[in-house]
């Protein structure tokens, strides 16, 4: 690629400045006229039937204009199909308002729309729901025995087995084991999930929705409310956070637009914080871990079996236990997992899925294997490390994990660390230094995008995929000005609208190298137009050319090995009678790879614990990241510091707490929901290891989203062991834990 | 949310007038639980008198020598005003321990004395709870407590009072003033509050008709040999675990008079006499400590999660009379524990 100089330069969001001046409007900002107001009321039990909905209070109050329940609601599509979404688990998804089944405590059961938020609210408080209980089963550990594999699964299952992982483990000469838990954990962006649907006519709707997908939220509803799905528009130009939440339509959207079609009027429906609790979640899971080395670190026997939750509709799984054999040399192999069915929601993607509770478990065990063999825990990495995928028998594309260790260890100061734990304190403090292991999948999906040329030397770039947070705007302007040689201030970038070129959702880390793919083929297209109308000029100083040849740079199209051969861009278009170059294109991944795509990075963290009262603090973090090609180092550095802080919060605060008893979780805004604060957070240096991948794709890019957060979490865990002495299993570690005996 | 009436007080009798003639209002100042209570479903008052507008947001000295601080001074005002931070700074490290800076603004002196327990089921309606509706049963036994009470409990309610300010104020023996249909009367800050008992539903002795108008500091500060240490489960913006006011006189070693308040343990701040007494008089060392804090964690009785709060007690009180003996209150900015 020529270099004009704008990608892998630190720049600002190109909408930075609309966000904080809040310009930049979200689902629940658009004022249309005549727009009408929607609450929704939650079921209170987990099981059971809805026997009545009593409506009549709640319609009395005046400005109320109707309430939809599954008794009085537009037809909704019947068959399955029409629910599943782009990102659907194997099963039956819920279906908001369609009969009287409960499934989870907290499912959408009515919609009160109002000419006001405020009537709707207080009328949806009178609406009475008499329920037919049945007997919940939500306890996730008490149910453990009862995990199975998920038949439905579509996806190749991360079960797998080499060699004789049992008697290896018996012949080992360092042994470990142990059980690891994470609770359930909600997203929380900061934007409450709201859909505003705004009525045109009876076969045409637009919707400003929170979504990760336009266009999945698009098909979503048109198919469930049985309409053509190009008179649906979605649109969703900012995100205020998603983390994954928005990935699936959640039911916000299906019910503003029912109600919107019903009433014929604009309808917008926002959920509350403790609505967005009965959204996805993180599944709680637990894993049982027995690693076996030979004496001098070697792993000669690596078992781990985990088990996830998912609702009785729905299979959601996600891989927890195939990373270690992308990591670690063994021959002796067993990895499985299974899912308890509850009578909960179902879990959804949540910040590197499966990745992130995986490495967990499994880097504290290393640790754990470290201690045991009295090596030290990033010697023991590096005894182990793999140059081969082993679960594909295939090497990566490219892996400079060895460089992630090499440079966030030095700046970390990891030699310094004295090997023994509690043998490093701070006044009062237990000073802890701990380190693990990230890994990502370096995904790529189909995907395409648009490149428009006009004669003034603007150019429209437009996907309809989303931008959730991580600087998607940002990098297509930087992308698309290197290409065609215009200035960042030239480049309109276009996206969060379903009628723009199809895109998957935003997740998986995969936009910049499903979308950036696209672009790129898009602006190839329009060089290589301009080329040849440049070509076409009398005397052309490019005759001959060829694309690769010829660099697009401050308006010019040259020559590469002789800057004095140029054609202007307008020139060309002029010579070419060409107003407007507009050129449409797809990328798909390399399906015959003989490579495997990972993201790596080598944590290090400290930790200071006050000896007496257990209260700990997370003075310093390093996160050296090798992910392939960094288009702009300073958005990417924002998504590795933003996941390292929601590593913090998922080793020391976020949880969400079921009561059993009544099926439901209790812990439901954010003052009981904790996140770390600022007070929380500390230091956090973030290292972009250079790693060229040629292979991967046209820009050599592997997404920068979700590795920030894998492996954090073990790394504290691991600092609080080495401060503390005491390995606390268990997330989120709190003060009660450190003070057990 | 309710529909309600939205009313003005315009002097202090007004506000009595209407608050009296109307026992399903409310009164809201910077409206920061109120607010929150009502959204959730959990408070419904049928009329807001808002009283922000009253002349109640002055502190000013007492002919005695201490303080008064207006109803609607904000937390915020009420940390960093200059008599606070030079003779009550215990008082303003215990405010800075609360909230977040833009809940301290908007809150109010008197709001924050009757903030509402932060049990997980008083919030949700869904489920049982006496304080909320008396007689509905107390989720929080036998459910998820670990934020809850371990002194003065009842079995019909082991809520905490949530308020930081007010261990401060217990610590300081404040008095609290509130204006009725029968006059002003001064309340002592130890009679303010209340147990559960049986009547959870009620927080204070605060009766139906009366306003707070001040809070009446003794002019005696502990500004020399105080701490507030706040222990919850993040670093800043959370409800305490446990906290710990301490005031101490100390004269050559000697401690001749203790004050010792504790916070996130009871439905009220939580003072011991006793343990205070066992303090005065002696050396401040740890094996007085030791003692002054097993006096007032005798009782203690945990509920399940919430067990590990006793030993964290223990811990804390003697951390904290070691902080305010030595003279090193903890600071709240800097979140290590000194
Ligand atoms: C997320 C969050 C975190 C918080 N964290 C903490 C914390 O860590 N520590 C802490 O101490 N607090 C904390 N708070 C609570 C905060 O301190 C209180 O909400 C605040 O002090 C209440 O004051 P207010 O003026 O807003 O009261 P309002 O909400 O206006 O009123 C509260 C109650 O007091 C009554 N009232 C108000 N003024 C008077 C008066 N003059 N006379 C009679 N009745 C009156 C009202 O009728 C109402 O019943 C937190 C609050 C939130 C929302
Ligand atoms: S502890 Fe008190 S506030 Fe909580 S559920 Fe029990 S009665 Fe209600």
């Amino acid at each position: 690629m020529p270099a004009a100089g704008y990608l892998g330069k630190p720049t600002s969001r190109v909408d930075g400045r609309a966000k904080v001046t809040g310009t930049a409007k979200y689902a629940a900002e658009y004022d249309v006229p005549g727009l009408a107001h929607g609450f929704v009321v939650s079921s209170a039990i987990a099981k059971g039937r809805i026997t009545t909905i009593h409506t009549a209070d709640a319609l009395a109050v005046a400005g109320v204009l109707d309430i939809f329940t599954h008794e009085h609601r537009p037809k909704l599509a019947s068959s399955d199909e029409a629910y599943k979404d782009e990102v659907a688990p194997p099963g039956s998804p819920l279906r908001p308002l369609y009969d009287d089944r409960i499934l989870f405590s907290g499912q959408p059961v009515a919609l009160v729309v109002a000419e006001e938020f405020e009537i709707a609210r207080f009328a949806a408080s009178l609406v009475r729901v008499e329920y037919e209980h049945e007997a919940h089963v939500t306890d996730f550990e008490a149910q453990r025995e009862r995990a199975t594999v998920s038949k439905q699964d579509e996806d190749p299952t991360p079960s797998t087995a080499r060699g004789n992982p049992a008697e290896a483990f018996e012949r080992a000469a360092v042994r470990v084991n142990g059980q690891y838990r994470m609770p359930v954990e909600h997203h929380n962006p900061m934007e409450p999930f709201a859909a505003t649907a705004v009525w045109e006519d009876d076969d045409r709707i637009t919707v400003f929705d929170k979504t990760q997908g336009a266009q999945n939220s698009r098909n979503y509803v048109a198919d469930v409310l049985e309409m053509p799905r190009d008179r649906v528009r979605v649109l969703s130009p900012y995100v205020g956070g998603a983390f994954g939440a928005g990935l699936r339509p959640q039911y916000q959207l299906l019910l503003a637009v029912l109600a919107a079609r019903a009433l014929k009027r604009s309808v917008r429906v926002t959920l509350t914080r403790q609505q967005m609790f009965t959204l996805g979640y993180r599944s709680a899971n637990i894993h049982e871990l027995a690693l076996g080395a030979d004496s001098d670190g070697s792993l000669v026997s690596f078992r781990h079996h985990a088990v996830g939750m998912t609702s009785r509709f729905e299979d959601f799984q996600r891989d927890f236990v195939h990373w270690s054999s992308l990591l670690y040399r063994c021959e002796n192999v067993e990895l499985g997992q299974s899912l308890v069915k509850l009578d909960q929601n179902t879990p959804c993607d949540m910040r590197a899925p499966g990745g992130a509770e995986g490495a967990y478990a499994i880097e504290c065990a290393m640790d754990e294997l470290a201690y045991a063999a009295k090596l030290d825990p990033l010697e023991l990495r590096l005894i182990n490390y793999s140059d081969k995928d082993q679960i594909e028998d295939r090497p990566y594309s490219s892996k400079q994990l060895r460089e992630c260790y090499r440079q966030g260890a030095e700046k970390f100061g990891w030699s310094d660390r004295n090997p023994q734990p509690r043998s490093m304190r701070d006044g009062n403090e237990l000073v802890g230094w701990g380190m693990a292991t990230g890994i990502w999948e370096a995904m790529q999906v189909p995907a395409s995008a648009k490149a428009v040329l006009t004669a003034n030397g603007n150019v429209e770039i437009a996907s309809a995929t989303a931008d959730i947070g991580p600087g998607t705007y940002t990098w297509m302007t930087q992308l698309a000005a290197e290409m065609l040689g215009v200035p960042l201030e030239n480049v309109t970038a276009k996206l969060g609208d379903s009628t723009l070129p199809d895109a998957p959702v935003e997740g998986g880390s995969f936009t910049t190298s499903s979308v950036g793919s696209a672009i790129h083929a898009a602006c190839r297209a329009v060089q290589r137009e301009l080329l040849g109308l440049a070509q076409k000029m009398a005397g052309s100083p490019l005759a001959g050319a060829k694309l690769d040849d010829v660099v697009f740079a401050e308006g010019k199209i040259r020559y590469k090995q002789d800057e004095s051969r140029e054609v202007s861009v307008a020139d060309a278009m002029r010579a070419g009678k060409a107003e407007r170059i507009e050129k449409a294109a797809s990328a798909a991944p390399n399906g015959d790879s003989k490579y495997s795509h990972y993201t790596h990075s080598a944590v290090f963290a400290e930790v200071k614990i006050d000896e007496q009262l257990g209260v700990i603090r997370v003075t310093r973090m390093v996160n050296a990241v090798a992910a392939g090609r960094i288009l702009n180092p300073k958005t990417a550095a924002s998504q590795i510091l933003g996941a390292v802080v929601g590593g913090i919060g998922m080793a020391l605060h976020e949880e969400t707490v079921t009561d059993q008893r009544f099926g439901r979780f209790v812990t439901r805004n954010l003052a009981d929901y904790h996140v770390p604060v600022n007070a929380d957070v500390h230091a956090i240096d973030v290292i972009f290891v250079e790693e060229k991948d040629e292979e991967i794709n046209p820009l050599g890019v592997k997404g920068v989203g979700e590795i920030g957060i894998v492996g954090t979490a073990a790394a504290i865990a691991n600092a609080v062991y080495h401060a503390t002495g005491k390995r606390v299993r268990d997330l989120p570690i709190t003060l009660d834990k450190l003070m057990r005996d | 949310m309710n529909n309600f009436e939205y009313t003005r007080a315009s002097d202090v009798a007004d506000a009595v007038r209407r608050i009296a003639s109307d026992p399903a209002a409310k009164f809201v100042a910077g409206g920061t639980n109120l607010i929150d209570l009502m959204k959730e479903n959990v408070a419904r008052p049928s009329r807001l008198i808002d009283i922000t507008h009253l002349p109640l947001d002055q502190i000013d000295e007492t002919q005695d020598g201490g303080l008064r601080i207006g109803a609607l001074v904000p937390n915020s005002d009420l940390a960093q005003h200059p008599q606070i931070e030079a003779r009550y700074p215990l008082l303003g490290s215990a405010i800075l321990a609360g909230a977040s800076p833009q809940l301290r603004n908007m809150a109010s002196t008197g709001g924050n004395l009757l903030q509402r327990t932060r049990c997980l089921y008083f919030y949700d309606t869904t489920t049982p709870c006496n304080k909320r509706e008396p007689g509905s049963g107390c989720s929080a036994i036998g459910g998820i407590n670990r934020m809850h009470a371990i002194l003065g409990t009842s079995e019909h309610c082991i809520a905490t009072h949530p308020s930081d300010m007010c261990v401060a104020l217990a610590a300081l023996e404040a008095r609290v003033l509130a204006t009725g249909r029968s006059g002003e009367r001064s309340i002592a800050f130890a009679e303010f509050h209340r147990l559960p008992g049986d009547t959870p539903q009620l927080d204070s002795n605060l009766r139906a008709d009366e306003i707070i108008t001040a809070i009446e500091l003794p002019p005696e500060g502990f500004a020399k040999n105080y701490t507030y240490l706040k222990i919850r489960d993040r670093l800043s913006y959370a409800f305490a675990l446990v906290s710990i006011a301490v005031g101490l006189d100390i004269e050559g070693g000697t401690i001749k008079e203790a004050r010792l308040a504790l916070g996130g343990v009871a439905h009220k701040p939580w003072r011991n006499r006793e343990a205070e007494a066992r303090l005065e008089g002696a050396p401040a060392t740890r094996e007085n400590f030791v003692r002054a804090a097993e006096t007032v964690l005798r009782e203690a009785r945990g509920f399940g999660h919430n067990d590990f709060k006793i030993e964290l007690a223990r811990r804390g009180i003697l951390r904290a009379l070691a902080q305010a003996a030595r003279g090193t209150p903890q600071s709240q900015a800097d979140k290590r524990i000194r």
